[in-house]
């Protein structure tokens, strides 16, 4: 084990990330400094610095095995860090994780449900263990299987619910405390469109109620939907920081899409045209453009002015596919997609 | 509410959560009780002339041989009941729920000693089934009701040893399969004690061994419990010596490894 453990006051180094938007500290729902994490001689986690303000989202993006999951563990009390200091609802993970674990409620990857027992005993469990009153647990759980649409399940085994089923009421469990910080690892993996939808709008419904959100995600549509600060982790260490906004600014790659049919009229607009970029094999020309009306509108002109006329025109954004492909060298949704099969 | 009112609560909630598991799905249990029960029949009225023959110098009849056998068959219940808490135990780990009781504020312990106090109670109403399927048949104790009080509180004793070791054996197998491996020591050893023949019958090469591992002693005091022979102070010792140290043992085992980092 590798201790390089700093000292509490020593300010976060490495990579500020594009924008630390002037939070306040007392604000601050996690925190977490120098965290390092090893099993045997691989690092999983080699110096991780990020900061969640209270009652905001904050999603951890990366692709499979790059530490995600670790993370989550480690801030969610069920492993420990090799190294780092790290504060979440305020308490000291290491001198304090019963007080951490009173503040959070976490959704694993892998459903934490009671199969065994019905949606509502699973319900009434955790009322149970969180030491509400008999009534107002039931109350809390009624109310719940309610919300996330179980109440007609609720006295069917939870191993019989669907995948979008079990995670709704894997999330509801996680509810009944009323946890002020919540743990959502890849809380959409595996789960059908609509289930994923649904599962967004729970997140936004949270996070309405002023719960803290840190969420990991494969899926870079998720990230931009949700969350308000986005860390892109890659082989245990965090590649870039920021809103998506922030992200997307890093890389370059807006444009204009030219597609033709004709090779001939693919060759005279490629000639006219200087300032583009060729894809021979489809014909396509690629004209940089940051996707304004403005710019939209010079390079219609420009076209008019050269003649040219493509068979089709579109207009081409920076997304956090091109911001993850450029900070990882990895194409994230494809790969990750087959590997999941595998697992 | 205290600290300690809570992880009382903690207790008795998982305590509850395990005897749901058991009652909705009785299956397992029953299927284990399959065992004792079989061979209870299977020697009394199979092989009991054979092996009645064999007691008290061949003067005993079937009856008396129930009567030898039926501490036995109680064991090897006990035994055959611990088999299936470690396999649920094992499940239970494999569980994601598991991961989910570790990351709230609760009594660390309540997850274990849930497990363990709902399966002593398990196998308690498994021995009161199989002991009443055994004076079905004949079986007749000649206790007091003071030696019936100790037959039942040595029971009890055992069962908890035997039951925390079973949680260690499920908590070390990583799937069901390898926990009802690991432990099939527990349905066996009470085959290699007293619970068929007396030891004295046993070639003298295991004889020390069939005579001094736990369930031989812990069969030997029942049996001079409830037939009233008397139960000879050695015996009585190590029963009771080897149910405290299964006890302390398990216990020690099953939270050392309870509390160690769950497999990524």
């Amino acid at each position: 084990m590798t201790t390089t453990d700093q000292g509490p006051d020593r300010p976060a180094t490495g990579r500020p990330g594009p924008a630390q938007s002037g939070t306040d500290r007392r604000d601050i729902a996690i925190a977490a400094t120098g965290l390092r994490k090893a099993y045997g001689d691989r690092t999983v986690l080699d110096g991780i610095d990020l900061q969640v303000p209270a009652g905001t989202v904050f999603a951890l993006l990366g692709p499979n095995g790059a530490g995600k999951t670790t993370v989550v563990s480690i801030l969610s009390t069920l492993i420990r860090p090799d190294a780092g200091q790290l504060r979440v609802a305020g308490h000291d993970l290491a001198a304090d994780p019963q007080a951490v674990r009173a503040a959070i409620g976490v959704t694993g990857q892998f459903s934490a449900v009671d199969g065994l027992i019905t949606g509502e005993e699973n319900m009434l469990l955790m009322a149970d263990l969180n030491h509400l009153p008999k009534k107002e647990g039931r109350r809390v759980a009624a109310g719940l299987l309610e919300r996330f649409g179980l109440t007609e399940a609720a006295r069917k085994p939870a191993a019989t619910y669907s995948g979008g089923m079990k995670r709704r009421l894997d999330i509801a469990m996680t509810l009944v405390g009323g946890p002020r910080i919540i743990f959502l690892d890849e809380p959409t993996t595996g789960l059908d469109p609509r289930s994923r939808h649904t599962m967004w709008q729970i997140v936004r419904d949270l996070v309405a109620d002023g719960v803290t959100v840190f969420l990991t995600t494969q899926y870079l549509e998720e990230a931009d939907q949700l969350a308000d600060r986005i860390a892109v982790l890659d082989g245990g260490r965090l590649v870039a920081q920021g809103s998506a906004g922030e992200l997307k600014r890093l890389v370059p790659g807006g444009h204009v899409r030219l597609r033709f049919t004709d090779p001939v009229a693919y060759e005279r607009a490629a000639a006219a045209l200087r300032e583009t970029t060729r894809d021979d094999e489809t014909f396509t020309l690629h004209i940089p453009s940051d996707g304004s009306q403005r710019e939209l509108r010079a390079v219609l002109d420009w076209l008019d002015a050269a003649d040219v006329v493509a068979d089709e025109l579109s207009v081409h954004t920076p997304d956090l596919d091109d911001v993850f492909f450029a900070l990882t060298g990895n194409p994230a949704t494809p790969r990750t997609a087959a590997e999941e099969t595998l697992r | 509410m205290s600290s300690s009112a809570h992880a009382l609560r903690d207790h008795t909630t998982m305590l509850r959560r395990n005897l749901l598991h058991a009652r909705r799905y009785p299956s397992l249990t029953l299927n284990i009780l399959l065992t004792p029960i079989m061979l209870l029949l299977l020697f009394v009225y199979v092989f009991g002339d054979v092996m009645s023959a064999g007691l008290n110098g061949g003067t005993a009849d079937r009856a008396d041989y129930v009567a030898y056998l039926m501490p036995g068959i109680l064991m090897l219940t006990v035994g055959g009941t611990a088999l299936g808490i470690a396999v649920s135990v094992a499940t239970d780990m494999t569980e994601g729920i598991i991961a989910r009781f570790r990351t709230m504020a609760i009594s660390r312990s309540s997850v274990l000693i849930g497990h363990v106090l709902g399966s002593v109670i398990q196998t308690l109403a498994a021995l009161v089934l199989v002991l009443g399927i055994g004076f079905a048949i004949g079986f007749r104790a000649d206790a007091t009701p003071l030696e019936w009080l100790a037959a039942a509180g040595l029971v009890t004793l055992f069962s908890l040893a035997v039951t925390w070791i079973a949680v260690g054996i499920g908590l070390v197998s990583p799937n069901a399969e390898g926990a009802s491996n690991t432990g099939m020591p527990l349905m066996l050893l009470p085959l290699l004690g007293s619970a068929f023949v007396p030891v004295d019958a046993m070639p003298s090469w295991f004889r020390w061994f069939a005579e001094y591992q736990p369930f031989t002693p812990v069969i030997e005091t029942l049996r001079g419990l409830l037939l009233g022979t008397g139960i000879g102070t050695t015996n009585a010792v190590l029963a009771l010596a080897w149910s405290l140290g299964l006890v302390v043992l398990g216990y020690l085992w099953s939270t050392a490894r309870f509390k160690r980092e769950p497999r990524r």
